[in-house]
């Protein structure tokens, strides 16, 4: 299968814009370029785009795949081993609950079963209408401030499941006015 | 940069900071309970008290008292505040000015959950910035790396670790002199230092506070170990869940090479010394040394069948030293203090201290730091506080690859051996506390859950024997299991055990054989009970 994506040729001056022009692509092309187009910069780049796009699409992982010559199978490989990507577009806001050990232990359980019930979808999903992801997270690191939920980027701790429906709603509401 | 100018930046640094410090911790845990805010709040009430010339207030690194944050400290006086509110904030800067009293709750900074901590590790957490070199340096920050590249060959620093007994305190607890040692001996030629930051236990967290409040006694640590062992690149692999622990470091790392204590010709010696963050993107598995090699070379995180070590042929095929957070913030204070010292704390064969970070069902939660040697009941009742409701159940160490200890076990000791013979390990330090709300089988199936989730796949007995594992221990716990399937549990665990290639399949079924060890009655209680219960069978 190929790909109709221009590649970047190594040593270019500048990078010729991706065919469909998203000014997205730029950004990845900074971060190959910075690491000298290095094949175990795969892992950063991957970062970067899935900040860049919200999520690996294929034609990201194509443009990638051809500018690293690296083959697709092989981007595509650690695109999937690797947790914190995701090659499914996300919801405008998410909430990541914690199942680390001393979360659960303090009840991070009852807090995803609470936004399992709340938003209808089971964790790892978005909502239907796009506004709402909930993700698990198998620990964060903040353990003394246990059960821990990240919303939208920002850590909170002693999280009760009330607590994490009523952020869910603060969510919801402002989407809808 | 000559020792001179060493000193004199720590001089200078220390005659610029003002009488009273007023210390306000602003890592990971505090940050979510608005501490960026309660700072403000205390630097506008100094501007507007006017006390700037005598008072400062410092963002600092962890205080390990996290359940109770945001923390405040004030020094010299030796004040603790718990849980400070941006409101009440400003009363403690009003009280310093003699102007009232402070609101927020007082601490005991003599509770046996401080006093009994012995910091060599986190001996500057929690009281100094770590977003500011120089702060670093009037502690004494970057004399042990000058003293190791002025005053001793490589080989004599390999001896001193070596003659300390420090072991590495990723969970392992291999003999770290001797890893040095083993790459000191490869050939001339490239080597490198890679510190392992992807603290993937759960309920484990020692190693991000070291990386947000003191990232120079890592970069310290590394600089030195590079030095031993004959490296001129170090890479910190951190896991992207940390994200103040990254930034933190990027802005270490850029202060370290302005300075010139990284970089080119340290302290004009031929020594040379770069330091590269790498990020992790959410693998367990990419704890265990040769995946972490895998990852960094940008691939999947693949364990690789040892031999060879990587101490032989580890990152590019060349011998590199890993070695765990803590373990490299051993390093300075074993080179300034000598390895006597260090070997005089702790016990015979585990010397020095472990950083824990108590969690759970315990009413003091937090990070402590502690002598090899302390009973777990004086951990967990004296300093922890004891659980909040009825007792202790059991304490779960070392995370995933550990096992419970009841709680009828807490006057064990605190020891690689010790905590082994218990049928669990050190592990990273995680330390989880249980109450009798706790199922010790829903736990193992939790631990379970987690290996499954995490298993890089490549090996059969871990990638299906998780799995399995899995399945079984839900049938346990829907009451649809018998004895034989125990039984076949059980076998099922010892297999997976003997067989997988890496440390994470290795230890896997441990949860599942130390519960099943000591909580045996859980697991009978839930088998499947025979449909003509007239006469009990066993």
């Amino acid at each position: 299968m190929e790909a109709k994506t221009k590649t970047t040729p190594k040593g270019a001056k500048t990078a010729p814009e991706h065919p469909s022009g998203d000014k997205r692509f730029k950004v990845l092309d900074m971060t190959m370029k910075r690491n000298q187009y290095r094949q175990d910069s795969l892992i950063e780049v991957l970062h970067k785009a899935q900040e860049a796009f919200g999520f690996l699409e294929e034609d990201v992982l194509l443009y990638v795949a051809h500018a690293l010559k690296l083959p697709l199978s092989r981007v595509f490989g650690v695109a999937t081993f690797y947790h914190l990507f995701s090659l499914k577009p996300g919801g405008v806001h998410n909430c990541v609950v914690c199942l680390g050990t001393a979360c659960y232990v303090k009840g991070s359980g009852d807090v995803l079963a609470a936004l399992e019930q709340k938003t209808g979808i089971r964790q790892g999903e978005t909502t239907p209408d796009g506004q709402v992801s909930v993700l698990t997270a198998r620990c964060i690191g903040a353990c003394g401030i246990a059960p821990a939920v990240v919303f939208d980027g920002k850590v909170a701790g002693q999280v009760s499941p009330e607590a994490a429906i009523r952020r869910i709603e603060e969510w919801t509401k402002g989407s809808q006015s | 940069m000559e020792f001179a100018d060493l000193l004199d930046l720590g001089e200078k640094e220390r005659e610029a900071q003002k009488s009273i410090r007023v210390l306000c911790c602003t890592s990971t845990g505090c940050q979510a309970a608005n501490a960026g805010l309660v700072k403000k709040q205390m630097d506008d009430a100094v501007n507007q008290a006017g006390i700037g010339d005598r008072v400062q207030v410092v963002g600092v690194g962890c205080m390990g008292f996290c359940g109770m944050g945001p923390m405040v400290e004030v020094h010299p006086q030796n004040l603790l505040y718990e849980k400070v509110t941006p409101e009440e904030a400003p009363s403690i800067i009003e009280a310093l000015d003699g102007k009232g009293d402070a609101k927020p709750l007082q601490g005991d900074p003599n509770h046996p959950f401080f006093s009994r901590q012995l910091k060599i590790v986190r001996e500057h957490s929690g009281l100094i910035d770590p977003e500011k070199i120089a702060e670093y340096i009037a502690v004494g920050g970057y004399q042990a790396l000058y003293h190791a590249l002025h005053d001793m060959k490589p080989p004599d620093v390999v001896q001193e670790i070596s003659r300390s007994g420090l072991r590495g305190r990723g969970g392992a607890g291999f003999p770290t002199g001797l890893k040095w040692a083993t790459v000191a001996k490869m050939p001339p030629g490239q080597k490198y230092v890679i510190c392992n930051g992807d603290e993937g236990d759960p309920g484990a967290f020692m190693d991000r506070s070291v990386l947000e409040s003191d990232p120079h006694r890592i970069l310290e640590g590394m600089a030195i170990a590079g030095y031993a062992i004959g490296a001129n690149q170090g890479f910190i692999y951190v896991r992207a869940e940390y994200p103040l622990a990254i930034s933190r470091l990027q802005k270490a790392i850029q202060q370290a090479k302005k300075v010139g204590v990284l970089g080119s010709q340290i302290f004009n010696s031929n020594f040379d010394f770069r330091v590269d963050i790498r990020v992790g993107a959410g693998a367990f598995v990419c704890g265990e040394e040769t995946a972490l090699i895998g990852s960094v070379e940008g691939g999947r995180g693949n364990p690789r069948p040892r031999p060879p070590y990587p101490a032989q042929s580890g990152l590019w095929e060349c011998p590199t030293l890993i070695n765990n957070v803590e373990t490299f913030g051993n390093i300075a204070p074993i080179i300034t203090k000598g390895a006597d010292w260090f070997a005089s704390i702790g016990t015979e064969k585990s010397k020095g201290t472990k950083i824990f970070s108590l969690t759970g069902k315990i009413r003091n939660n937090g990070l402590i730091e502690v002598p090899m040697g302390i009973s777990l009941r004086e951990i967990v009742e004296e300093m922890g506080g004891g659980v909040l409701n009825g007792v202790v159940k059991a304490v779960q160490t070392g995370g995933p690859s550990g096992g419970c200890i009841p709680g009828t076990a807490l006057d064990n000791s605190v020891d690689y051996e010790s905590l082994a013979k218990l049928g669990s390990m050190m592990g990273s330090g995680g330390m989880v506390v249980m109450d009798q709300s706790t199922s010790m089988v829903e736990i193992s199936r939790f631990y379970m859950e987690f290996c499954k989730e995490e298993t890089c796949g490549k090996c059969i007995p871990c990638r299906a024997g998780t799995v399995q594992m899995y399945e079984a221990l839900t049938k346990v716990l829907n009451g649809e299991a018998t004895q034989d399937d125990l039984d076949q549990l059980e076998e099922l665990c010892k297999m997976v055990k003997a067989t997988s290639l890496c440390g994470l399949g290795q230890s896997a079924p441990n949860p599942i054989l130390s519960t099943m060890n000591y909580f045996k009655d859980e697991y009978l209680a839930l088998l499947k009970k025979p449909v003509h219960a007239k006469v009990a069978v066993h």
